[in-house]
């Protein structure tokens, strides 16, 4: 069986991720000999354009960009988004809600026309995705997984079930009893609870699951005498693009092999 | 040799977020020279508009995935400044402690993953699993370490999630301090090994004298606090760093041009050596000298030397503040400081990895951003890597093609140049005129 070729590439976002992937330190030579990575920028200078897989980080925010990730989807058998930026367009969506010329005008002021910049939207409004690795940043174990699913030809496990519950098992004192805002209920696991983990809020890096228990939700809010929109303004840190309002069912689900 | 060449790299690879060099040289002179930064631009200024004093830290956090804790300290002192919080000595050994790993993580990728593939001549680190297996492990070994460091303080190695204004949301035990101890002296058996590599390494022969700036400290080898200071002979505190240090918008580039006393300046690992030297530890002064890194040093290529001084120092420092903070215990009751929204100005400037990083913001009274500017080391580098080329290419000008493309890249890449942090960078004031 020949490797797989695999393509790594970045848009608008931080770079976390594709460090993420250089961060799994202990498997980093395992997948490295996998797989046949034929395309990685901030890693190696060979480039081509010959590749099956293609993981994907950061958002569309730009016209160039536009025409970059329609090839990558054209060209790629398999499409996997990497963290937040890419999955639901992420912290960059702050950007649309304070409004593309105000931006722009704030930033560059009379220069603003010499910036190429569209609103910020995830790669699945361009192209085709088959699987997320959502947060932000993504869990590096996950992305190993779902790499290793994709070589073995199986399809990867993405958990579809709450924060809660990861917390719950972590032993972890709820963070509403100490005062603290958190979205873990309706908020989609796979990260360890790693937020509450270290007495913070989950702040929904990782999206909505597909069926939230709002009303759960609504009823620990009320419990602690807060309102939908006191989490709302957190909710908005990484979904802006997606969440109009928590209510909205998230229609990012993992795909099937394409 | 070659008389009349048009170069384009694009995208210039192994260095974060997307760059183009374009060179024209015609009869042998330079008549044009662009190191382009088209990537996208993210209005991180506007992105903090409105919100609340506990979230620009986390937004911050997100400008870069490398220097995620540069950017996380830099907008709490900022925040902290404003809002007149001063956190516990206990907070600032913390702080300290893990800002040593995010640095020693930034130059062990630098240093072994980005820069070494040049000097190795090959296109990446990916070749040297199999020819140079000791070296490829040493680095992520001592990787893992300064991640797993960072992990154990922060909670996290991208986008801390336990240091926040005020302090810590969760402090480590003394169980973690005493293992995190043991992690750094085991470490130091593999930066023999790297040493003997370095040694053999040709670091290119080029030096242009400039200015150079860093944050500078009576005690420290300054990393998390202090002045701002240049080797042209001033030195100011850090909230008044616009008497200094200016940026105009370019028009090749979504990231802004700096300037202080002269045209250019550098900042990052070989301006802190320059400005810092006294305050290494003994041991990391014997490697540079090992080395043959002396300051001040006008060679950029050295740059990538200095990064692995910074490490033996982070490593030595390290074990020096935990010894201290055990000393002293661990003290929940000092992990957070009240927080009191008020109006008011303050700016965080810190040394990441790359450099000089500056955050300043103004709140309002409740406690909400008005305003919010930002200036990345990279950012300031820009005309300094453009004015270095410029005078790097009249001496490699007889060589091939392929080498002159060469030089030009590894120059860049020695500066560890972070893009996709960068362009993202932008300011509210235009001195463009």
């Amino acid at each position: 069986m020949s490797k797989p070729k695999v393509g790594v590439f970045g848009f608008t976002g931080c770079g976390g991720c594709q460090l993420e992937i250089l961060n799994l330190e202990d498997q980093l030579l395992d997948l490295v000999s996998a797989v046949d990575i034929v395309h990685f920028t901030e890693a190696i200078t060979e480039h081509s354009d010959n590749y099956e897989i293609a993981l994907v980080e950061g958002s569309i925010s730009t016209e160039h960009a536009i025409e970059r990730i329609k090839k990558i989807g054209d060209i790629a058998r398999i499409v996997v988004a990497i963290g937040a930026c890419a999955v639901s367009g992420g912290l960059n969506c702050l950007k649309n809600l304070y409004g593309l010329e105000r931006a722009k005008e704030l930033v560059y002021g009379d220069k603003k026309d010499w910036i190429d910049s569209i609103e910020v939207k995830p790669i699945d409004q361009y192209i085709k995705v088959d699987y997320y690795a959502r947060g932000c940043p993504p869990n590096r174990f996950e992305i190993a997984d779902i790499i290793k699913s994709l070589i073995v030809g199986k399809k990867p496990e993405i958990p579809n079930y709450p924060v809660c519950i990861e917390c719950k098992r972590n032993g972890n004192t709820c963070v509403y009893e100490l005062g603290i805002t958190c979205m873990g209920p309706i908020s989609r696991a796979g990260c360890n609870s790693r937020c509450p983990n270290s007495v913070s809020g989950c702040e929904a890096c990782r999206g909505v699951i597909d069926d939230p228990n709002v009303n759960a939700q609504k009823d620990l809010l009320a419990k602690y005498g807060l309102t939908v929109e006191d989490i709302m303004e957190g909710f908005n840190l990484y979904n802006a693009c997606k969440g109009k309002t928590i209510e909205n069912k998230n229609n990012n689900n993992s795909g099937g092999l394409s | 040799m070659v008389k009349n060449l048009n170069v384009e790299i694009s995208p210039i690879s192994r260095v974060e977020g997307h760059g183009d060099l374009i060179i024209n040289i015609k009869d042998k002179k330079v008549e044009q020279l662009t190191f382009r930064i088209p990537e996208s631009p993210r209005f991180f200024e506007a992105m903090m508009v409105g919100r609340k004093y506990d979230e620009p830290s986390h937004i911050a956090s997100r400008i870069c995935g490398i220097c995620s804790v540069a950017h996380t300290c830099a907008s709490i002192k900022a925040t902290e400044k404003a809002l007149g919080i001063t956190p516990s000595p206990q907070t600032i050994s913390l702080r300290k402690l893990v800002y040593h790993h995010e640095n020693v993580q930034s130059n062990v990728l630098h240093v072994y993953f980005l820069a070494a593939p040049d000097f190795f001549g090959v296109g990446s680190v990916i070749p040297l699993v199999e020819t140079h297996p000791d070296v490829v492990n040493i680095a992520l070994r001592t990787k893992k370490m300064a991640n797993d460091m960072v992990r154990i303080i922060g909670g996290r190695a991208i986008h801390p999630i336990r240091i926040v204004v005020g302090g810590f949301t969760k402090l480590p035990t003394e169980e973690e301090m005493v293992k995190m101890k043991e992690m750094l002296q085991a470490s130091y058996q593999d930066f023999e090994k790297t040493l003997s590599v370095l040694k053999t390494l040709n670091i290119p022969a080029f030096e242009r004298e400039t200015e150079y700036i860093s944050i500078s400290d009576a005690v420290d080898y300054a990393l998390y606090d202090g002045s701002i200071k240049s080797s042209d002979g001033w030195e100011i505190d850090d909230q008044n760093y616009l008497d200094k240090i200016k940026e105009k918008i370019v028009r090749h580039s979504t990231s802004k041009h700096c300037w202080a006393s002269r045209d250019a300046f550098m900042v990052g690992a070989l301006a802190r050596f320059n400005n810092n030297y006294d305050k290494l530890t003994d041991n990391a002064r014997k490697y540079a000298e090992e080395l043959g890194l002396k300051a001040p040093c006008y060679n950029p290529f050295m740059n990538n030397i200095a990064q692995f001084v910074e490490i033996i120092h982070s490593v030595d420092d390290s074990i020096r503040l935990i010894d201290e903070i055990l000393e002293e215990g661990i003290d929940k009751d000092k992990a957070m400081v009240d927080i009191v929204p008020k109006a008011g100005r303050g700016v965080g400037v810190v040394e990441a990895p790359r450099g000089l990083l500056i955050h300043d913001y103004t709140y309002n009274d409740r406690g909400r951003v008005e305003k919010a500017n930002m200036i990345i080391p990279t950012g300031m580098n820009y005309a300094n890597i453009e004015k270095d080329m410029d005078a790097l290419i009249p001496t490699v000008i007889d060589k091939s093609e392929d080498e002159i493309k060469l030089s030009c890249e590894m120059l860049i890449r020695a500066y560890d140049p972070c893009i996709s942090c960068s362009t993202h960078f932008l300011n509210v004031k235009l001195i463009n005129k």
